[in-house]
């Protein structure tokens, strides 16, 4: 059978950034084909020129053996081509209805496209499992909702290929598996699904077949049946990789962190952190999981100082730093913070990696005096410590932004270790971050609880905090739903993370 | 006060509303796309002058309005290259319009015209005339009924055509394809893009719909409501029409609402002038300060209340 998809010799670079190199890649009609690999592999950038969104310095496509010219996303639209995007691509004022006829309207008015999208919604919802209201507005739905609007935007477009970049990232345990069955019943209705995700576990799960991508090439494609876990690891990274993280048992001490009925509230007055109470000892690792959005970056931002609590106290090593409101008094007290948000809230995209590895220390007497900055100082520290974290390239002068995810991470952990805090918490500490550096980074976490740091980690990557985690707190909604062991099933945790406590289940 | 006195006011409030309100839809359909405009000031004053320059050289007030249009909509396009094309900053591109328009207009009209900056006084024949509606005469001597025929008849055709311009804005924003895309890439212009619809296409058609609106705008007020161009003649109009905007929370029927009630009170200051208030005579400069005194007092109270189009301001760029 003839493939429903080619790419032939694909080439794009961005400036220095060799996106993809002479990449080709065939997919057979009908079924579902992951495309895996790290971050910053090539999978975005490949599959946007295959929807026309990024145009190709070289290549050729092939849809069903023909040979088309894909200039726009509408051409890509046209050969019957779709695609959910990583960052959803929604109106958020607009109803459920108006954005699925975005650019389908045919004709000059909107009514009877509406009329008609209508229709068609009630019959996909029979279909496929893709029930959502057509008259919501968009932005009010839960991220869940609105990836099924995505979708249903495609396929109200006639799409016969659907791509699919990182879709699982924003949804609970419970919602992947709901959408990979509508996969799986679009894929049996013989549309061809196109999933780009860089979970291994969700690959060997649904896919048929494999391409893995390593620097803009393409490595290998493999029938899912005839490979495994450890084998895809190795390609994405080019070397054999350890994905369990070895650690022994946890010996807790004193309680460092104690967290007594926290509050905080919005401009709204929507508590966004509702009643949370929990401590932290030194010599553990706390990990708090959840969807993204349910109050964890409020909690690392109260902890760490960049917000006042409504109500409630933070009291570390018997001193209540709630009241402080201020990062810098927070982390003189002797509590480090690695950001979720590395590129605004880690470090500062053009300053070079020396200037970085110094924020808020900037005061320190030995980097200089008075109004003097000793640069020389400056960049000799930051130079130890690349050496001391495998930064590489270990140049100082290198700007900040030029690093690549885990080397940014690296040098953030650092600086923020420099000090010998107490108390670490640490948020998404491997997002964006490659496989090498991620086995880096939890190996430093371990070694700095066996040390006797207490550690508070929030990650949404639920792997990451069972495999890290000496104790497992959930929050949903601004609440913690509950605390599990390590040992906790993943089912378990779905459950809490989607607010179901074991009484309502 | 009588009813003919308020009928009076009433008709005055609608002349005076008239320029409001299109600079006002012109800043609606230009924020709606993502196009911050704070150029509507420069872009009617520049109109206006050209109105009146043209329809003096001409003696033609239907000329005066074209060229109007034109010079409008020339800067309107400036405005869309440094927005759309050249991603720049829109407040600066604005205000620049701003002061070029302020500043062409005196010096061109001072060496053209030599009358200080103003453009000859205008015939009749080379301007907008009041229409009298068919009825209008016969009612004139009837209680109520007269004084309404006072208020709705004897307008400039730009007048007429000004109040159908609301109807059909918001029924092509909320009904057409065209203003649900427009709403859209106002909204987020990466989702109009990958449905396969050109954001610069659809940002410079509702830059051009601004301009013209401008243009109508400033023709009406020196070819319509006044006799001539004089000096910086909309005296901030176009701000005034921006805060009824947010004020409106970028809808058109509350934008109309909010432009009648400025013209409401320019119309009053005039004829408020000499009143008595517990036998003190209220300043004239006061009552001509009311329209202002509500800009800033709707711009303070509204301006993070109402939500304005997300992307509005933001150049568009395929990266994140
Ligand atoms: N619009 C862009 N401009 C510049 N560089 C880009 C752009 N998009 C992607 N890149 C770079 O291209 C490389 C591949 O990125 P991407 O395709 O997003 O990887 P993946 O999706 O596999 O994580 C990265 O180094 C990234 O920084
Ligand atoms: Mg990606």
């Amino acid at each position: 059978m003839t493939p429903a998809i080619e790419l032939i010799g694909i080439d794009k670079r961005f400036g220095a950034v060799h996106a993809n190199k002479d990449v080709t890649l065939s997919i057979a009609q009908g079924s579902i084909h992951g495309i895996i690999g790290e971050n910053g592999a090539g999978k975005s950038t490949l599959m946007s020129i295959l929807f026309g969104f990024y145009a190709a310095d070289q290549g050729e496509i092939k849809v069903k053996g023909q040979p088309v010219s894909i200039k726009s996303s509408s051409d890509a639209i046209s050969h019957g081509i779709g695609m959910v995007h990583q960052h959803f691509m929604l109106v958020d004022p607009f109803t459920v209805l108006e954005n699925v006829v975005l650019g389908a309207e045919d004709g000059k008015l909107i009514g009877p496209a509406l009329a008609k999208a209508r229709q068609e919604l009630t019959r996909l919802a029979q279909d496929y499992e893709l029930d959502v209201d057509p008259d919501a507005i968009v932005g009010d739905l839960p991220v869940g909702l609105q990836q099924r609007v995505e979708i249903l935007k495609a396929l109200f477009k006639g799409a016969e290929t659907l791509i699919l970049d990182e879709p699982t990232g924003v949804l609970t345990p419970d919602e992947a598996d709901h959408l990979f069955r509508i996969l799986g019943q679009l894929r049996d209705q013989g549309k061809t699904v196109i999933l780009i995700t860089h979970k291994l576990r969700e690959i060997m799960a649904i896919t048929d077949h494999v391409s893995v991508m390593r620097r803009g090439e393409m490595v290998a494609t493999k029938d899912t049946k005839k490979t495994s876990v450890e084998e895809l690891a190795e390609l994405m990274v080019g070397r054999r990789v350890l994905l369990r993280v070895e650690k022994g048992k946890a010996k807790p001490g004193e309680v460092v962190l104690d967290v007594k009925n926290l509050t905080w509230k919005d401009r709204k007055g929507t508590p966004r952190v509702d009643n949370v109470s929990f401590t932290v000892r030194s010599g553990e690792i706390v990990g708090i999981a959840g969807v993204s959005g349910n109050g964890q970056s409020e909690i690392l931002e109260l902890i760490s100082g960049i917000s006042r609590p409504t109500s409630g106290q933070i009291v570390f090593e018997g001193k209540d730093i709630g009241i402080l409101g201020d990062p810098r008094h927070v982390r003189e007290e002797g509590l480090a913070h690695v950001p979720e948000d590395r590129q605004h809230r880690g470090l500062i995209a053009t300053f070079d990696a020396s200037e970085s590895s110094i924020l808020g220390w900037h005061y320190d007497e030995t980097l200089g005096k008075g109004f003097r900055l000793d640069r020389q100082a400056v960049i000799s520290r930051c130079k130890a410590e690349m050496q001391e974290f495998d930064v590489r390239p270990a140049d100082p002068l290198l700007t900040s932004a030029k690093f690549s995810g885990g080397n940014q991470q690296k040098i953030i952990l650092a600086r923020e270790l420099e000090r010998d805090p107490d108390l670490l918490i640490v948020g998404q500490p491997t997002r964006g971050v490659d496989i090498g550096a991620i086995e880096f980074i939890h190996k430093r976490l371990i070694a700095l609880r066996d040390q006797g740091k207490a550690i508070l980690l929030v990650s949404v990557e639920l792997d990451e905090i069972r495999s890290l985690s000496d104790r497992i707190l959930v929050m949903f909604a601004g609440k913690i739903m509950g605390e599990r062991g390590p040992e906790a099933n993943e089912r378990e945790l779905g459950l809490l993370m989607a607010g179901v406590t074991e009484d309502a289940a | 006060m009588d009813l003919s006195l308020i009928a009076e006011v009433l008709a005055s409030t609608i002349r005076l509303s008239v320029p409001l309100v299109l600079a006002c839809l012109a800043g609606l359909w230009s924020e709606k796309s993502g196009i911050v405009d704070i150029g509507l000031e420069g872009k009617m004053l520049a109109a206006a002058f050209a109105a009146a320059a043209a329809a003096s050289y001409f003696q033609s007030a239907w000329l005066g309005l074209l060229i109007a249009i034109t010079v409008s909509l020339s800067f309107a396009l400036v405005h869309g290259y440094a927005a759309i094309n050249q991603r720049g900053n829109q407040v600066v591109s604005g205000v620049a319009i701003n002061m070029l328009a302020a500043g062409l207009a005196v010096v061109l009209g001072n060496t053209w015209f030599k009358e200080g900056g103003r453009t000859p006084a205008l015939p009749v024949d080379a301007r907008f005339m009041p229409i009298e509606l068919p009825g209008a005469r016969e009612l004139a001597g009837v209680p109520f009924l007269g004084d309404l025929a006072k208020i709705i008849s004897g307008h400039s055709i730009l007048t007429y055509l000004t109040v159908l311009l609301v109807p059909l804005t918001a029924w092509a924003l909320a009904k057409t394809r065209f203003g649900l895309r427009l709403r859209a890439v106002g909204e987020n212009p990466h989702a109009v893009d990958t449905a396969g619809i050109s954001v610069a296409r659809l940002r410079y058609q509702a830059v051009i719909i601004a301009g013209i609106l401008c243009g109508v705008a400033g023709a009406f007020m020196s070819t319509s409501l006044s006799a001539g161009f004089v000096r910086d003649m909309t005296a901030g109009r176009g701000f005034m029409a921006l805060a009824a905007l947010i004020f409106a929370s970028w809808r058109a029927w509350p934008a109309f609402y909010a432009c009648l009630l400025f013209g409401f009170l320019q119309a009053s200051g005039n004829y408020l002038q000499g009143v008595h208030i517990g036998g003190f005579e209220v300043p004239v400069q006061f009552i001509n300060l009311l329209p202002y005194l509500l800009t800033v007092v709707l711009l303070a109270g509204f301006i993070g209340k109402s939500i304005p189009p997300r992307a509005s301001g933001i150049p568009y760029t395929k990266d994140r």
